[in-house]
């Protein structure tokens, strides 16, 4: 194998999209200027439950402008309806399996019961407002406290990828031998995802074939999902996106929306534009379900805990039994022997739940996290003495050893940073003025992607007789930095300099590559680039050195290719630097104006041997006013092991963003359910609250560095939601420390807190 | 109606406008200028920052009407501003953004750019130097990036009114 001298990879560098960005010139999904473009707009119910009566469209249509006024009775009907499965697997993806508009049933408020098309949006919104719609209203269930009765166990969950119920070793013994034990009910408020831009989809037909601008984490689950609903041969459609405003798992499935926008241009025969309100963003693209989670430690004097039972409790929609996996990471987080864990699901008038970031462990490590904070003090122990007494040194699953770890060292130097050791342990010990000052720790955990039937990933490169190089992929960049790094793995595996090198991607036209979710894209895309890359590499240097050719011009003809190292462009010889010859020079003697090659790369599987899972450890400290019992995070710590860290800038803001998201998990973040109404409460940025500027703490973020050599070709584990788990509960263990008083829910909310205060 | 004001110092004109078009509508729909996100529409996220004759809007709470005559300045007039007679194609602001880790996504940035590029002026101008975190803060507060956690944001912040500082000072005699 040919050795690359230049290194760009590990580098903090600048992101290749910031200028674009910091110019207003990024186009985003909405802002696609293509002649002729008409705009759509939604009518959702505003009942939660039962059919519309009559939908009277007819002032709409007298409104000039207007193209067409679509409800159940004249829009198209969809071809099939996919099946609800995660769209990290590459096949469609709906993130519901109802869609919209075929009948007059009504599932949820804010469903489309009619869409309005006109020439500009000030008219489509104007005509939207004069659709008329009567219901027939059925009782309705929207709540977890409505539906507990009727709470039942599903076989399956998670688009029938994982089992409602596991159990090892024998939890009921456990429990009765164990002398001490935590019993608690923790609450999570539902989450929106709310990316700053809202989700949009421009559509424009040529004859059968469909173009979508849309905003998605997954392009190619765009195309597939809006082929099978439509009834196209997938190679019709091309999904292109360029700029995604944020997407947090709202557009990581394919919601109603998109495939509608793209009924609608075939149906006025015009490009049609659809841009949701923020409103509309709260019945959409899913959420995090509103849920509850049991939690019973059995722990012996000394700190040892041998079972965990977790039991989740949480809302579905009327039609899909989605949970979002909340039990996987906690239920491998410590050695216990003894372990039951178990899904249960109430069927809500809500659209159904989907990802969120750091789906599953965001809310499956609070519970386990705070429970093991409580048993900390239960026992007087070091709250991070007791997690290290559990440390698991395999995971407990399998029993098979951690691909790569570093909790420890994350625990160690995380408390250093932090100044952990100072702290006096005793609740209620520390005040500033009228302040009670209090800090918390927690485990993170999310694991590393690797599941069977994960599709090949591929990617092209390109090298031109000038010495420039292309490299393209399928993937998507929603503020990652993926573009980025990408173009540094496609500079390193090449040898050429970065500012040669450009990064394609977005495009369905490119070599497929999976969606940007559950933090597997750099992991995925930098696998098949750094394949792409490496492949022409070595393909150019046989080329240079190849004796049977007719070019036996190279300096470097005949040589041995291991002894060759390429480096700024250049081929040369490891011992000798002078003999060699660039990329270019190559492709000019022979007259050819480019080389190329193609990448691929078959994603881990779970039969590695090994188990794969990114650690990490959380710190925070707050200020809780003595008064008021209002809370502020002062600071927070976090400490994590991704493996191999392309670019660390980048990744050092995504994990700081998704330590603030904990942050706001644990404060500002849920949404209210009016049961009586069965709407979102407060569905606008002004009620539904996120951290804003003055109140974010500051925020540390330590690199643990491990060696990561199973998870992908590069060693890269991700950084997208491991920054966010166990955030939240090292708050509202921060909480408990500085007011004697505990938390169970989320968010926590100052009535939480007065009387203790 | 028709509306005629300056935009990033041209002047443009926007004809058939209802009374109920925002600023930010016709900047986007009408005008070709789609820097000034529109995420809330409700005046609660700051995505949609411009200057109103010098003064930071949300443009999405401004009637078009009201501007007649007026000048505007949005995020793609930032860098004009300062790049005559200097190599720069970015202004202060802009290029400390890209450097710090500051954009993400980038859907927030064009808002906080015009409302950080206020704050730095406002300061540099009134020759306080580099603006302390909590104004920094505050100033920005009305501006939600759900991507970065902030932290970078400040940042750059920091670092643009430094070296504007700087420049200010050796312009000064
Ligand atoms: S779009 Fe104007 S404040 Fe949000
Ligand atoms: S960078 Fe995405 S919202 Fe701020």
């Amino acid at each position: 194998m040919t050795a690359v001298t230049n290194q760009t990879i590990s580098q903090p560098l600048d992101r290749v999209d910031g200028p674009a960005k910091v110019t207003g010139r990024a186009r985003y999904s909405a802002e696609i200027p293509l002649p002729g473009t008409v705009h759509a707009v939604l009518v959702g119910a505003v009942v939660p439950s039962g059919r519309t009566n009559t939908i009277q469209t007819g002032e709409a249509e007298q409104v000039p402008g207007v193209l067409a006024v679509l409800t159940h009775a004249n829009l198209p009907k969809i071809a099939a309806q996919p099946r609800l499965f995660p769209s990290l697997f590459g096949h469609a993806a709906v993130g519901e399996t109802f869609f919209p508009m075929q009948d007059d049933v009504v599932h949820y408020a804010g469903q489309p019961v009619a869409m309005v098309v006109a020439d500009t949006l000030e008219r489509a919104q104007h005509a939207a407002g004069l659709v008329h719609v009567s219901y027939h209203t059925a009782p309705s269930t929207t709540t977890l406290e409505q539906g507990r009765d009727r709470a039942y166990e599903p076989g399956r969950i998670f688009g029938g990828l994982l089992p409602g119920r596991m159990e090892r070793g024998d939890p009921d013994s456990g429990l009765a031998k164990a002398p001490v034990h935590i019993d608690r009910t923790y609450r999570f408020a539902a989450n929106h995802h709310n990316p700053i831009e809202p989700s949009s989809t421009t559509a424009v037909w040529e004859d059968d074939r469909l173009t979508l601008y849309d905003s998605t984490q997954g392009i190619t689950a765009t195309r597939l999902t809006v082929a099978e609903l439509m009834g196209l041969p997938s190679s019709n459609v091309r999904v292109l996106t360029h700029y995604v405003g944020g997407g947090f798992g709202a557009k990581a499935m394919i919601w109603p929306h998109v495939a509608l926008t793209a009924i609608a241009a075939r149906y006025v025969g015009r490009p049609v534009k659809l841009a949701l309100t923020r409103e509309q963003m709260f019945s959409s693209c899913g959420h995090r379900e509103e849920q509850e989670q049991h939690a019973v430690l059995g722990a012996g004097n000394e700190g040892r805990v041998t079972t965990l039972r977790h039991h989740k409790l949480s809302a579905t929609s009327p039609f899909d039994d989605w949970a979002e996996p909340s039990l996987n990471v906690a239920a491998q987080a410590y050695s216990y022997p003894n372990y039951q864990g178990s899904y249960r699901l109430v069927r809500t008038n809500t659209m159904t739940p989907t990802f969120t970031r750091g789906p599953g462990e965001a809310s499956g490590m609070f519970a386990l996290e705070s429970a093991m904070d409580e048993l900390a003090y239960e026992l007087g122990l070091d709250p991070i003495e007791l997690r290290l007494r559990n440390h698991a040194d395999a995971d407990p699953l399998t029993g098979n050893p951690w691909s790569s770890k570093g909790l420890r060292e994350c625990y160690q130097r995380g408390a250093e940073r932090f100044g952990w050791r100072e702290r006096n342990p005793a609740a209620r010990s520390q005040r500033d003025g009228h302040w009670l000052i209090g800090s918390g720790t927690a485990t993170a955990g999310y694991p590393v992607p690797a599941f069977p039937g994960l599709q090949p990933q591929r990617a092209r490169a390109r090298l031109y007789a000038d010495g420039s190089a292309v490299l393209q992929a399928g993937t998507q960049e929603f503020g990652t930095g993926v573009a980025t790094a990408m173009t540094q793995v496609a500079a390193d595996g090449l040898g050429v300099p970065l500012d040669r090198v450009r990064f394609d991607y977005g495009d369905t036209e490119l070599p497929n590559t999976a969606p940007a979710v559950g933090s597997a894209g750099s992991g995925m895309v930098s696998s098949a680039v750094h394949s792409a890359a490496t492949s022409l590499r070595d393909q150019l240097v046989a080329q240079a050195v190849a004796q049977a050719v007719a070019d036996s011009e190279s300096p470097l003809h005949a040589a041995d290719p291991s002894t060759v190292v390429v480096g700024d462009g250049r081929m040369m010889l490891r011992d000798r630097p002078e003999t060699g010859e660039t990329y270019s020079e190559l492709l000019q003697r022979n007259g050819v104006e480019d080389a190329e090659a193609l990448g691929s790369w078959q994603p881990t599987g779970m039969d590695t041997g090994y188990a794969l899972t990114t650690f990490g450890a959380q710190f925070a400290e707050v200020a809780v006013d003595s008064d008021l019992g209002l809370v502020r995070v002062r600071r927070m710590v976090g400490a994590f092991a991704p493996g191999r860290v392309l670019n660390p800038k980048t990744a050092r803001s995504q994990l700081m963003g998704g330590m603030l998201w904990g942050m706001s998990q644990a404060l500002p973040e849920g949404t209210q359910m009016d049961s009586r109404m069965g709407r979102w409460a407060n569905a606008s940025l002004g009620e539904y609250l996120v951290p804003v500027n003055a109140d974010a703490p500051e925020v540390d973020v330590e690199f643990v560095e491990v060696r990561e050599d199973v998870a992908n070709p590069l060693g890269v584990k991700g950084v997208g939601e491991i920054g966010q788990i166990g955030a939240a509960a090292a708050i509202a263990n921060a909480v408990f420390h500085a007011t004697g008083h505990r938390v169970r829910e989320l968010p926590i909310r100052i009535e939480h807190l007065l009387r203790s205060a | 109606m028709r509306v005629t004001f300056t935009v990033n110092g041209e002047r443009m004109t926007a004809d058939d406008v209802w009374p109920g078009e925002s600023l930010l509508y016709v900047l986007r729909e009408r005008l070709g200028l789609p820097g000034s996100k529109n995420a809330c529409e409700q005046g609660e996220c700051g995505s949609c920052t411009v200057y109103l004759d010098g003064v930071t809007v949300c443009s999405c709470m401004v009637a078009a009407g009201q501007c007649e005559g007026r000048e505007v300045g949005t995020v793609e007039g930032l860098a004009d501003d300062h790049s005559e007679g200097s190599e720069r194609r970015l202004c202060a602001v802009q290029e400390a953004f890209a450097e710090a880790g500051a954009v993400q996504c980038g859907f927030c940035t064009p808002g906080l750019l015009v409302q950080a590029d206020d704050l730095i002026s406002r300061t540099a101008g009134a020759g306080r130097g580099v603006p302390e975190d909590p104004e920094i803060r505050e100033a920005l507060a009305g501006n939600l990036c759900r991507c970065t956690g902030y932290e970078k944001i400040i940042d750059a912040v920091r670092t643009a009114a430094r070296r504007e500082h700087e420049q200010v000072g050796q312009e000064a005699p």
